[in-house]
């Protein structure tokens, strides 16, 4: 006889990893503190760092494109996309499960690690931008005033290009997890990343500023895609289509070397012990 | 309670020592990390000649002079900023039954001496525009006072930020707006800031008096906001002021302190 109430029903893929996002939302909301005093202390920095590009655009009104409202904006939506993106590294989890070993137990599960750890990602991104990404905004509206997208054509835009920024940086930081598999210790690698991450980004100056061959490497690679691409889209100085294949190039670079990745780690996770 | 300190530090130096690969890239990593803001003070003066009415050169020496005070706090007292993560995890109540202080054992707690990539490279860069500014020799006196006095208010804004966290024990990243946003404002000329800022910094959190004050007196400038040319020499008394304040405030938070019991 069998019994369908102890046959626990198979997940179906799409549901399964929508809960996933719905978890990882869920998750980070438990943290409401420490998430507002990031908040709090990334809106202090978006004020300290403005003053600078102030000074720098009353010197030079009109550089590279933006006027002084661009440059304020700018600088906090930066902040603001500290949270979300995890610009600092790390929000994944998986170095600390492949050190504990629970790695082979992500890896038996009948579902993809990657796109389980995405879907997670995914969850606590949308939640870290309500709340460590508008405080920011606001903060930045209140004291010096910044520009808004004003039609919903450029919103959407602003919107997609946010979210493709998201998994193009889930994609980096899941490269940068699994390579504690042959490293054993993160913590050079993880420093490395946020040196490459923050500067490379344009989290702390418009790539624009960088000059000759340095900004031209800046933009060819993939931590472009994460700050300086979608901001550009909030302020409407980059036309989309070039800017959404820009950023679909790297993320499908990046997820589908993690995908390598992934099946490497497969072959080389061994399970100690009984 | 010096000894007791150099003992502590001692014993996490030996701790991590033992493995001298990751030991000496930290050093590296440390170096190049605190080189990200030299390298946006060099784009930013890529694309202009003065900002706020201050020479590349000029910033470069009231960066370096508050950065070497930072990096050395950063390296010494900076633990202290772990205050929170031990209250939840219970261990202050082992460390308040200790026979020494516990601020002693806070700031000496996991002590990193791969920070001294940072202590060396703010070092080079001050080094470099005290060469490249054509300074005034009888003023050089300054600049052993200002690391000095910078090193006291790093100091004690830290204790702030560890005394916080007996308060904000769920928030404790809001002492990094305190600490690390004080280096970031000690960055660049003050008068890149509104006046109430500035204001502020000066009379109520002495930062002013880390680089500013006597930067300007080094360097020989008027100050842009016009505050009286007594102050450029304050930098002593605002930060023993502060200091007892700092220590106040930590006595208050080791009182304030209930443990969970269980």
């Amino acid at each position: 006889m069998r019994n369908r109430a102890l046959t626990p029903r198979r997940c179906k893929t799409i549901p399964l990893y929508a809960r996933l996002v719905r978890y990882g939302f869920r998750k980070h909301a438990t943290y409401v503190w420490a998430s507002l005093a990031g908040a709090f202390t990334n809106s202090v920095f978006g004020v300290l760092r403005a003053y600078i590009l102030i000074a720098l655009w009353q010197a030079r009104p009109g550089l590279a494109g933006y006027d002084i409202t661009d440059a304020i904006t700018f600088c906090f939506i930066t902040q603001a996309f500290i949270g979300p993106m995890q610009l600092f590294g790390g929000g994944l989890g998986i170095p600390e499960r492949i050190r504990s070993g629970d790695i082979a137990l992500d890896l038996v599960r009948p579902a993809s690690l990657q796109l389980w750890t995405l879907s997670e990602d995914l969850g606590r991104a949308a939640y870290l931008f309500l709340i460590r990404g508008l405080p920011p905004m606001l903060v930045g509206a209140a004291v010096f005033g910044i520009r808004v997208p004003t039609d919903l054509v450029q919103w959407l835009a602003f919107l997609a290009g946010f979210t493709a920024a998201v998994v193009v940086s889930f994609g980096w930081r899941y490269l940068v997890a699994l390579s504690v598999c042959w490293l054993v210790d993160d913590r050079g690698v993880a420093v490395a990343s946020m040196i490459l991450t923050t500067f490379f980004s344009g989290m702390m100056l418009p790539l624009h500023l960088f000059p000759g061959w340095l900004g031209d490497l800046a933009f060819a690679l993939p931590w472009a895609a994460m700050v300086q691409l979608p901001v550009d889209l909030f302020l409407g100085k980059a036309p989309a289509p070039d800017t959404f294949a820009v950023q679909l190039f790297w993320a499908a670079v990046l997820l589908g070397l993690g995908a390598l990745g992934t099946r490497a780690i497969r072959h080389k996770v061994v399970i100690q012990g009984g | 309670m010096v000894r007791t300190y150099f003992l502590l530090i001692w014993t996490w130096t030996r701790a991590a020592a033992a493995y001298p690969v990751s030991f000496t890239l930290m050093i590296l990593f440390g170096i190049i990390t605190s080189g990200l803001d030299v390298a946006v003070i060099l784009v930013v003066f890529a694309n202009t000649t003065t900002l706020a009415g201050f020479s590349r050169d000029e910033v470069l020496f009231l960066y370096g002079a508050a950065s070497v005070s930072f990096a050395i706090c950063d390296m010494f007292i900076s633990n202290i900023d772990r205050v929170s993560q031990h209250i939840k995890a219970g261990t202050l109540d082992t460390i308040l039954i200790r026979p020494v202080g516990a601020w002693i054992q806070l700031a000496a707690d996991r002590f990193t001496p791969n920070r001294l990539g940072r202590v060396l490279q703010s070092a080079v860069v001050l080094g470099y525009a005290v060469g490249a500014l054509d300074l005034d020799w009888r003023r050089a006196w300054m600049i052993p006072v200002m690391l000095v006095t910078g090193i006291v208010i790093f100091t004690a804004v830290w204790t702030l930020g560890g005394a916080m966290q007996f308060v904000l024990i769920d928030a404790p990243e809001i002492s990094n707006a305190l600490t690390y946003g004080s280096h970031q404002l000690n960055q660049y000329p003050l008068s890149i800031y509104a006046r109430d800022l500035v204001k502020g910094v000066t009379y109520v959190l002495p930062l002013a008096f880390v680089n500013w004050q006597p930067g300007l007196y080094v360097l020989g400038r008027d100050d842009p906001f016009g505050t009286p040319e007594f102050l450029r020499f304050a930098g002593p008394v605002a930060a023993l002021a502060l200091a007892l304040l700092a220590a106040l405030a930590w006595r208050q938070g080791v009182r304030h302190y209930r443990s969970t019991g269980s």
